[in-house]
């Protein structure tokens, strides 16, 4: 079975603005990121399918210890799509320290940034990023 | 399944350590050895726990080193497994199903952790390493980040002020700390109190450094047997009464941190294999690699209802004494966290709960204990119930 939509394929699209995920032909249920099958029935009848790019903040924390190669403070977040999936990025365009419960629920629009690899790592890669939508 | 006892257990002190990972694996497996009155020809396998050797020693495939350091036969294998922190738990289980099914009649489980050679920056990228590396990893995500999402997301659904949460999740630091004061080999065994753990550096909004559990050095065994040969062996063997595994992908696909959902189907098997329930628990040793992951964890074995147990270490329900004791050796907290090795640990503080034998923090009259390990970002949970 041939993987449908690889991690490459995926960055490709984050490069240009374009966030592809996997809608599955049986239960219609949006997989993204992107699975070996649908995240709701386990179907692999999938197609590649763009995805709005809004959605709601649902947590965050503010990294403060960081990973080696990694420069606090910054913010993780997990924000639910309008399609129903959940997506974990970097909330950008807000001062970290005033990140607080606020945040919670808020409206974001999705985008993506570049993070070098490390020693460890297959290389550079994008990440999701969420701004505020004011 | 043939019923399955621990016969002996092991550990060393937990904290900063000088040993190797295979010395202290040695001490500690040899004291389960010797305590079960068995020698190490006896061992016919070794489930041997490590998760961040390569990074710690530029150490992998540690098993046959450990299973030479201890005098194993050739025929007996030794096997390596990695589950993150759940690492030791899963071995363990493992034995006791192949002992169970007859494959084996004694194993030797356990594993050994040498995290503070990294230093703080290396050992938090490579723990990081247990978060899904395409999709997760990239954002900079913690395993302290990860449970202050959690933290802050009960908040939200339960619509507690975060400033009294983290008054209850600092509670729990104090409870095992008190607990892990009475532990002589707890990583630390010092009391603490809640002014402290609110004083403490900001390592992942709301998580604080008491919040969180140390990197620590230490290795942990148990020695698993069929149970008529245990009766023959030891004065008091300990019964494995039921156990549960399951597993849950990258956060994005838990979605609801405060539900962890490979906890619920872990602790689901292991009520239904031992027919025990929440009420028939008299000591647990829980993944309290957290503050708030004591929480969550209580309320997953439905000790209490959803959104409810976040002021049970305050209100005294969970230490010594209370309504049903919670990490009696300080837990991953105060104990400290080796993480290969720290499933063992929880064993061996059970088994010696059990058997009447933990001084000034048995806990009176335990029979039914609860061993509770979590891997990775909630996405391997094992629970093991123990019983006299």
């Amino acid at each position: 079975m041939e993987y449908k939509l690889t991690f490459d394929q995926y960055q490709q699209g984050l490069e240009q603005e374009e966030f592809s995920g996997l809608q599955c032909n049986a239960c219609n249920t949006l997989t993204f990121p992107p699975l070996g099958v649908c995240r709701n029935c386990g179907g692999a009848d999938l197609k590649v399918t763009r995805i709005s790019g809004n959605g709601t903040l649902r947590t965050f924390t503010v990294i403060r210890v960081a990973p080696e190669g990694m420069k606090p403070p910054y913010v993780v977040a997990m924000v639910e799509l309008e399609e129903g999936a959940w997506v974990t990025g970097n909330l950008v365009g807000i001062d970290p320290d005033e990140a607080d419960m606020s945040l919670i629920e808020k409206k974001v629009k999705l985008g993506s940034q570049v993070v070098k690899g490390d020693t460890y790592s297959a290389g550079d890669s994008r990440v999701v990023t969420f701004s505020l939508i004011e | 399944m043939r019923q399955v006892a621990i016969l002996g257990v092991g550990m060393t002190k937990f904290g900063i350590s000088e040993k190797t990972n295979l010395e202290m694996f040695a001490e500690a497996g040899l004291d389960a050895i010797t305590q079960s009155n068995i020698e190490p020809k006896d061992i016919e396998a070794l489930y041997f726990g490590n998760c961040l050797g390569g990074f710690e020693e530029g150490q992998l495939h540690m098993a046959p080193f450990a299973h030479s350091e201890l005098g194993l036969p050739v025929a007996a294998p030794a096997t390596r497994f990695e589950a993150a922190c759940a690492t030791a738990t899963v071995a363990t289980r493992h034995a006791a199903l192949l002992v169970g099914a007859g494959v084996y009649d004694v194993v030797l489980a356990g594993g050994t952790e040498r995290a503070t050679t990294m230093g703080t920056p290396l050992a938090t990228r490579t723990f990081a390493m247990a978060s899904q590396a395409q999709y997760e990893c990239p954002a900079g995500i913690t395993f302290p980040g990860v449970f202050a999402m959690a933290a802050h997301m009960y908040a939200n659904k339960y619509g507690i002020p975060l400033k009294e949460l983290k008054r209850h999740m600092a509670g729990v630091a104090v409870k095992n700390h008190y607990h892990g004061s009475m532990n002589p080999k707890a990583h630390f065994q010092k009391e603490i109190d809640v002014e402290t753990v609110l004083g403490g550096m900001m390592v992942a909004d709301p998580l604080q450094l008491f919040d969180c559990c140390p990197f620590s050095d230490g290795a942990a065994a148990v020695v698993v047997a069929e149970a008529g040969r245990a009766k023959d062996l030891v004065k008091k063997p300990i019964y494995f009464a039921g156990m549960g595994q399951a597993s849950a992908g990258p956060l994005n696909l838990q979605q609801d941190l405060t539900r962890i959902r490979a906890r619920e189907a872990s602790i689901s098997q292991a009520y239904s294999e031992s027919g025990l329930g929440p009420d028939d628990i008299d000591v647990v040793e829980l993944h309290d690699c957290f503050t708030i992951a004591e929480i969550l964890a209580l309320e997953s074995f439905r000790f209490y209802d959803f959104g409810k147990a976040y002021d049970a270490a305050t209100r005294g329900e969970t230490a010594l004494k209370g309504k049903i004791v919670i990490n009696p050796s300080g837990g991953l907290k105060s104990k400290g966290h080796p993480i290969g090795a720290t499933g063992a640990a929880q064993l061996t503080e059970i088994v010696e709960q059990l058997r009447g034998e933990s001084g000034p923090r048995q806990v009176e009259g335990a029979r039914v204990g609860l061993v509770d390990t979590l891997g990775g970002d909630f996405g391997t949970v094992c629970n093991i119930i123990l019983r006299s």
